[in-house]
């Protein structure tokens, strides 16, 4: 595929994304971090998120799965959860895990459970864009071309 | 007869008148005799006996005498002349001691008589004191009387047990038959028993006050008698017996008011009540003076002791409203507190859920503007991301009102191009002007800077409203906006008497007029105009849909400004001007205006601002901490990492410039960091900046950060040009409050 192309299918996606939610202006951010002294930032932070979710959300079914839910423990992993999210831009995410707080502060079993699922889905599908987001960008740096920033204006 | 030298009687012994003689002068010598013994015998018996030596005088005297009736016995028929001496030499004796006695009873007859009068004079005296003493016994036991009923008056506060124990108790002490309290009705027409000492439940018995008996009473201060058959003394049912002596006394109720500091008050009162005391019928007692002034002094402890109650029971009450009013305010100020609340969590909620979708247009609208466009095209994208952007603003604003009211909003001072302001504001508002036929003009004047110091986006906002008003309420016509450097005498206007702009060098004042040809606002409404959410009824201002908050929100801008904003109309239909002035600074010719209004493009990716600072960053979260220490490598920091506040205190030297530490992860205590950083370098100019990093900026978390000692706080997410203000801030004043 010719390389202007695939720059436009990228900036038509990140373009999706955005409209879509999944992302937010922090992304932006950081893709401005990215240079060439730090030329994969973007991929080792998204990397990193994905284990830290990983984990916690391991640990959130495993305290969901409790006889005595341990709300305390429940909010501080989410938090972390949201921190995590917001940090690089995954918005969708972030607004599932306040959702998830609230119903962790009024101890409901329920709403946390199908609160848990949203934020399992969430990342699940943020995951998936991501990768394709990453695809494309190794196709272009492949290609020998160089990956558009886009800037916005806030 | 032979000479026996005995004497002869003179006379010859007549037998009978010697024998009678005989006798006669035996029972002398022995009355004589026994006088003395019988004085020894009583005198030993008495204790006191001063005259021992008349005693033993008259004792010789009666000794002799009789010695010499006795020896006289024997002169009666013959005796030897040895007798007649003795006897001779007893008679020359006791005629010495006679004598002697005789006259020494001439001292002593008035010294005994004397005596006898002193002891009658004794025992008049000692009759005397008797008295005496039984009056001062009398009045001390009045006297105690009184004290004790006092006490018992006054040792309760309520009202009935007063009267009724001053009833008893003075029934007890005076043995009184029937003790009655009369009080004053209401109407004070008419005199109520209220109380009696032998009838427990006393009928409601009623006297007219102004019988001539009570009236009697009640002028004088003194306890007066009255007759047994008088209204007020009916008490008892009438029997046989004859009745006691009745007393009345008056009793005065004193009011509240009565009271002044200094003196007793004075008996101006015109409210009394009755006593009336009976002494037990068929005795013949009377009432004494003392009892009298026993009453009397009770009257008035007892018109003392219902004040105090009557007092206590007025406080009781005034305490028992204030309570009540405590708590009513109490949950009018917990519901207060929680409608605010709710209304904050609401414009939060509110504001949050806004900006999601306004990010979405932005950044769309940012895209497209990266995207090949045509020229009409590409202004239609421009306008549609400074409306947006205008909006953010706004939404920023609604929660900034919120904090506007908490008094904690501040302007952004900035160097901005004034002129480019008023560009974009009519270039806004040119397209719905147009549609609706409408004229714009604007009018600079040329005195006006170029380039002033201030709040641009809240100086574009407020004009804009302003002018957006103008163009929503005009249907046709035209619309003027001037806006000049207002001169000394224009400082002043007349409509505004309480605004007082200072003139000084660094700061010169705006004035902006706003004139359209539209519906015009009737008089009455012009104070409305600036109140949140309140709009006039007319159908034209409910067709225009506004939220009634633009001018409010315009007003406080102003304010903070140091300005003033005003409305004149001449009425309905005559158009109306919309004038402000706000207080702008002057810019130094050397300073470099920043860029205009419009969407910022990030200007350094490559040469960093800050080469080799020293920073710390704190951060629990993996994924926040590597894109806090994205953002600062970027910005050529030298980043140390660390994940938790044990290590960070391990690790923190004086080396480190800045300290970023996230505080909102619960469980981590950020600010206990903080204080043991602070504890750790003392001096000043050793400690790092330390800087809280944080999800919310609630007053709460401001607090505690500033409490603690930390120097800044920034709301993440943090962007990358939001970074670098903040550091170069930072460096170069140590102190920033807060970054959003």
């Amino acid at each position: 595929m010719e390389l202007v192309q695939i720059q436009r299918r990228l900036v038509d996606y990140t373009k999706s994304l955005f409209m879509e939610g999944f992302l937010d202006a922090q992304f932006l951010q950081l893709q401005q971090l990215q240079d060439d002294s730090n030329p994969d930032f973007v991929f080792e932070v998204v990397s990193l998120f994905f284990e830290d979710s990983e984990k916690l959300l391991n640990e959130l079914t495993i305290a969901l799965d409790q006889p005595n839910v341990d709300f305390k423990k429940l909010d501080s992993h989410v938090h972390q959860l949201k921190g995590s999210s917001s940090s690089i831009g995954a918005q969708r995410v972030k607004n599932a895990c306040i959702a998830f707080r609230n119903y962790c502060d009024v101890q409901n079993i329920e709403g946390c459970l199908t609160c848990l699922q949203q934020v399992k889905q969430e990342c699940y599908l943020v995951k998936n864009k991501f990768e394709t987001l990453f695809r494309l960008e190794q196709q272009i740096m492949a290609s020998g071309g160089s990956v558009p920033t886009i800037e916005l204006g806030f | 007869m032979d000479s026996c030298n005995c004497i002869e009687p003179q006379r010859p012994p007549d037998d009978l008148l010697m024998k009678y003689q005989y006798i006669s002068d035996f029972f002398i010598a022995l009355a004589y005799f026994s006088i003395p013994l019988e004085l020894i015998y009583f005198v030993k018996k008495s204790a006191v006996f001063p005259y021992r030596w008349v005693l033993v005088q008259f004792g010789a005297f009666i000794v002799l005498c009789g010695a010499t009736h006795l020896i006289n016995l024997w002169t009666f028929t013959m005796h030897t002349r040895t007798v007649a001496m003795v006897m001779t030499t007893a008679k020359v004796f006791t005629a010495v001691v006679s004598c002697a006695t005789a006259l020494m009873l001439v001292h002593i007859i008035p010294d005994l008589l004397s005596v006898k009068t002193r002891e009658l004079f004794l025992k008049n005296k000692a009759a005397e004191l008797d008295r005496e003493m039984g009056l001062i016994r009398t009045q001390e036991e009045t006297g105690r009387h009184v004290r004790m009923l006092t006490h018992e008056i006054r040792s309760t506060l309520d009202r009935h047990t007063i009267l009724k124990t001053t009833l008893v108790e003075l029934g007890r002490t005076l043995a009184l038959e029937e003790c009655a309290l009369w009080m004053p009705t209401r109407t004070g027409l008419e005199l109520q028993l209220s109380y009696t000492l032998r009838q427990q439940n006393p009928v409601g018995y009623t006297v007219p006050i102004h019988l001539p008996v009570i009236n009697q009473v009640f002028s004088s201060s003194h306890a007066v008698k009255i007759s047994p058959k008088c209204p007020v003394a009916l008490i008892r049912p009438a029997g046989k017996y004859m009745p006691g002596e009745v007393v009345a006394v008056r009793v005065p109720l004193l009011h509240l008011s009565n009271f002044q500091i200094n003196d007793w008050p004075e008996l101006s009162t015109k409210r009394y009540a009755l006593m009336v005391l009976m002494l037990p019928s068929d005795s013949a007692r009377q009432w004494h003076v003392h009892e009298l002034e026993l009453v009397e002094v009770v009257a008035d402890q007892v018109a003392v002791a219902l004040s105090h109650a009557a007092i206590l029971e007025e406080s009781m009450r005034a305490r028992d409203l204030l309570m009540e009013q405590n708590v009513a305010l109490d949950l009018a100020r917990r519901e207060a507190e929680t409608a605010i609340r709710a209304r904050n969590d609401f414009l939060a909620v509110m504001n949050h859920e806004m900006r999601t979708p306004m990010h979405a247009i932005i950044a769309l609208s940012s895209l497209l503007q990266e995207t090949e466009l045509t020229p009409e095209q590409r202004l239609m994208v421009e306008t549609i991301l400074k409306s947006s952007n205008l909006l953010s603003t706004l939404i920023n604003d609604v929660l900034d009102l919120s904090r506007l009211e908490d008094g904690s909003l501040q302007l952004d001072l900035g160097t901005f191009n004034l002129f480019a302001v008023f560009r974009e504001v009519l270039n806004l508002i040119k397209p719905i002007a147009s549609v609706k036929k409408l004229h714009v003009s604007l009018n600079l004047a040329p005195d006006l800077p170029e380039y002033a110091i201030g709040d641009e986006k809240r100086l574009m906002q407020t004009i804009l409203n302003v002018v957006g008003n103008a163009v929503k309420f005009s249907k046709e016509g035209s619309i003027s906006i001037t806006a000049f450097f207002a001169k000394s005498e224009l400082l002043r206007d007349s409509r505004t008497p309480e605004f007082f702009p200072v003139p000084s060098d660094n700061h010169f004042y705006l004035r902006v007029q706003v004139k359209d040809s539209g519906v015009g606002i009737s008089p009455q409404d012009i104070p409305k105009l600036f109140t949140k959410f309140a709009q006039t009824q007319s159908t034209a201002t409910r067709n225009s849909g506004g939220s009634g908050l633009g001018l409010a929100i315009c007003k406080r801008f102003v304010n903070l400004m140091e300005g003033h904003i005003w409305i004149e109309s001449e009425g309905l239909g005559k158009g109306c001007t919309a004038i402000f002035m706000v207080k702008l600074g002057i810019p130094e010719r050397l300073n470099e205006p920043k860029l205009p209004f419009m969407p910022k493009v990030p200007t350094n990716h490559g040469p960093t601002a800050f080469p080799g600072l020293k920073v710390l960053v704190m951060d629990e979260n993996g994924v926040s901490r590597m894109v806090t220490k994205g953002l600062l490598v970027h910005l050529g920091c030298d980043v140390t990492m660390v994940s938790s506040s044990e290590e960070c205190l391990r690790v923190v030297s004086h080396e480190h410039k800045v300290v970023f530490m996230d505080v909102c992860v619960p469980g981590m205590d950020g600010y206990e960091v903080a204080i043991r950083i602070n504890e750790k370098f003392t001096k000043r100019h050793e400690r790092p900046i330390i800087v809280a990093l944080t999800g919310n900026t609630d007053k709460v978390t401001k607090e505690n950060c500033m409490r603690v000692g930390m120097d800044g706080i920034i709301l993440k997410p943090v962007s990358l040009d939001k970074m670098r203000s903040v550091l170069s801030d930072l460096l170069e004043h140590r102190v920033l409050f807060e970054a959003i």
